[in-house]
């Protein structure tokens, strides 16, 4: 069953907080649910399907189901990390496409800024992995960094093309007045940055910040019915990738996979993409996705990103123009929610007009959940206004 | 730097404590599929690549290549994480230890050396070699 036209994205809503001292991770989830339904025109009382990842507090949806007092008649707590709310959104689809819901309501929130923590995952010991890798002090930085060097050894990809992927994001942060960083940088700025673990620089790292949104899925029926450009799914897909017994490599992600079977499904290719919101929890996630997705050559990333080539209105390809995760949000630690709402901005007219992509029809979202050098989830969407 | 740093000490369970046991006394086992002679990593009871049970540790002469490294904090208390691949084929997880961090490059060769974990344990690390030890060894 395809879920090609199934579905629309009907309400979205972005927490404005980038810190959050006073309020608790519940109440986070409850605005942007209260946002994402209102700007759908629907309330709770409309929600029959819920959908939360490990951010949400308590036992996966039903502490929020009975915190927003709904009663949903489809849950899925599916937890990928940064990807799950794309996750959510292919699995909305499926439901509808099933009868099994009507409006689903996804929400991502937390405050790993206020309360200190770094990193999506829940690590006990029954986690398999831990043990062969804890005691080697792996952190988020390190792990993408290994995938960085190898990618600089098998192609020659510079820390300067990387700092470029920065310095578009803080283009297009500038215009965002939420954004958590503002000012705009330059390739120098990355490059002058400390050095977090080599190759990364501190500028090629995300920020980490409080906050939150939410995804109002529905018939597209009923998106109509409710006034709002009709934001349809036209595509989706997921995959995972890990060290695989063993055989690593680290010259390639997920997103090969999940890319080819959302660019199947929709039955367009990268060419048609006009506005792409891509992971950034660093720079080199934004240029492996780029190539693996097919927007350029295995190898290319680096010339693709280099010269300002992400900067909307003057690069090639349009990406990232709320400033992403490496300069507006990284709510919980996974930016998954916010890539999905920047692209619903530009297919609907409604990012900001000096980053805004003229006519744009279709549109891609990207995220990727755990780490490139060892396991993660990628998931793709391609949106497309009717 | 050349000190071996004591690491957080690894959590066995009944899958894995014959690996730490042989770890303590120096020893570097890596488990081999006898259905497909395949070795893996991380250490299964089933192998990941055929799916038989029939699999067993060897013990392994540590030795191996970087495959790719991250030098972590160097402003403070730098250190090197890495994945090394294994003579036997399987890439791990690992740190460099290294008198000088700009001797490491990918591709330098490695051998399997043991830092103290924890009370009463070690796990392995590489160090770097320049050449592979004689066959006669």
């Amino acid at each position: 069953m395809s879920i090609r036209g199934v579905a629309s994205i009907a309400g979205i809503f972005e927490h404005p907080l980038r810190k959050a001292l006073d309020k608790s991770v519940a109440q986070l989830h409850a605005e942007v649910a209260a946002g994402a339904l209102a700007d759908a025109g629907l309330s709770l009382r409309d929600v029959d399907g819920y959908f939360c990842a490990g951010d949400a507090p308590g036992l996966g949806p039903l502490s929020m189901a009975e915190y927003l007092n709904i009663n949903p008649r489809f849950l899925n707590s599916t937890d990928t990390g940064g990807s799950s709310y794309l996750i959510h959104v292919i699995s909305a689809a499926q439901a509808i496409a099933a009868g099994q819901c009507n409006v689903a309501l996804i929400t991502l929130a937390g405050r790993p800024r206020s309360e200190g923590a770094v990193g999506t995952g829940v690590r006990g010991n029954a986690q398999p992995d831990m043990q062969w890798e804890s005691p080697y002090r792996p952190s988020v930085a390190n792990l993408y960094a290994m995938f960085a060097a190898r990618h600089m050894f098998e192609f020659g990809t510079t820390s300067e093309q990387l700092a470029w992927i920065k310095v578009a994001a803080s283009h297009h942060a500038q215009h965002n007045p939420h954004a958590m960083l503002r000012e705009t940088v330059t390739v120098e700025d990355v490059l002058n940055s400390p050095v977090i673990a080599s190759p990364l620089h501190r500028l090629d790292c995300c920020v980490v910040s409080d906050g939150g949104g939410a995804i109002v899925v529905t018939r597209p029926e009923l998106a109509r019915e409710l006034g709002k450009p009709d934001i349809r799914l036209r595509g989706g897909g997921a995959a995972v990738k890990h060290q695989a017994g063993g055989k690593l490599d680290l010259t390639f992600t997920a997103a090969v996979r999940s890319g080819e079977a959302a660019f199947t499904e929709a039955g367009v290719t990268p060419a048609d993409i006009r506005y792409a919101s891509i992971y950034d929890s660093f720079t080199i996630t934004v240029l492996a996705q780029l190539e693996d997705l097919g927007f350029c050559a295995k190898g290319q990333g680096g010339k693709f990103v280099a010269d300002g080539a992400l900067i909307a209105g003057k690069g090639r390809l349009a990406v990232n123009t709320d400033g992403g995760g490496l300069c507006n949000n990284h709510p919980a630690n996974r930016g998954g929610v916010t890539k999905i709402i920047e692209a619903v901005r530009q297919l609907r007219g409604q990012a900001h007009p000096l980053v805004q992509v003229p006519d744009c029809r279709l549109a891609l979202a990207q995220a990727m959940g755990g780490t490139l050098s060892t396991r993660h989830v990628s998931a793709t969407l391609i949106l497309e206004r009717m | 730097m050349s000190e071996l740093p004591l690491l957080t000490a690894p959590e066995p369970n009944p899958e894995t404590v014959f690996f730490w046991e042989q770890a303590a006394l120096k020893k570097f086992f890596v488990k081999t599929c006898n259905d497909c002679s395949q070795a893996h990593w991380y250490p299964r009871a089933r192998c990941p690549f055929c799916e038989s049970a029939n699999t067993e540790w060897r013990e392994s002469a540590g030795l191996g290549k970087i495959y790719s490294f991250s030098l972590v904090s160097p402003a403070k208390a730098p250190y090197v994480i890495a994945f090394v691949s294994l003579d036997e084929g399987p890439t791990l997880l690992t740190n460099i230890i290294a008198p000088d961090h700009a001797d490491i490059a990918i591709g330098h060769l490695v051998r399997v050396a043991f830092a103290p974990a924890g009370q009463n344990m070690s796990i392995p690390v590489f160090t770097l070699v320049t050449e592979r030890p004689s066959p006669a060894l």
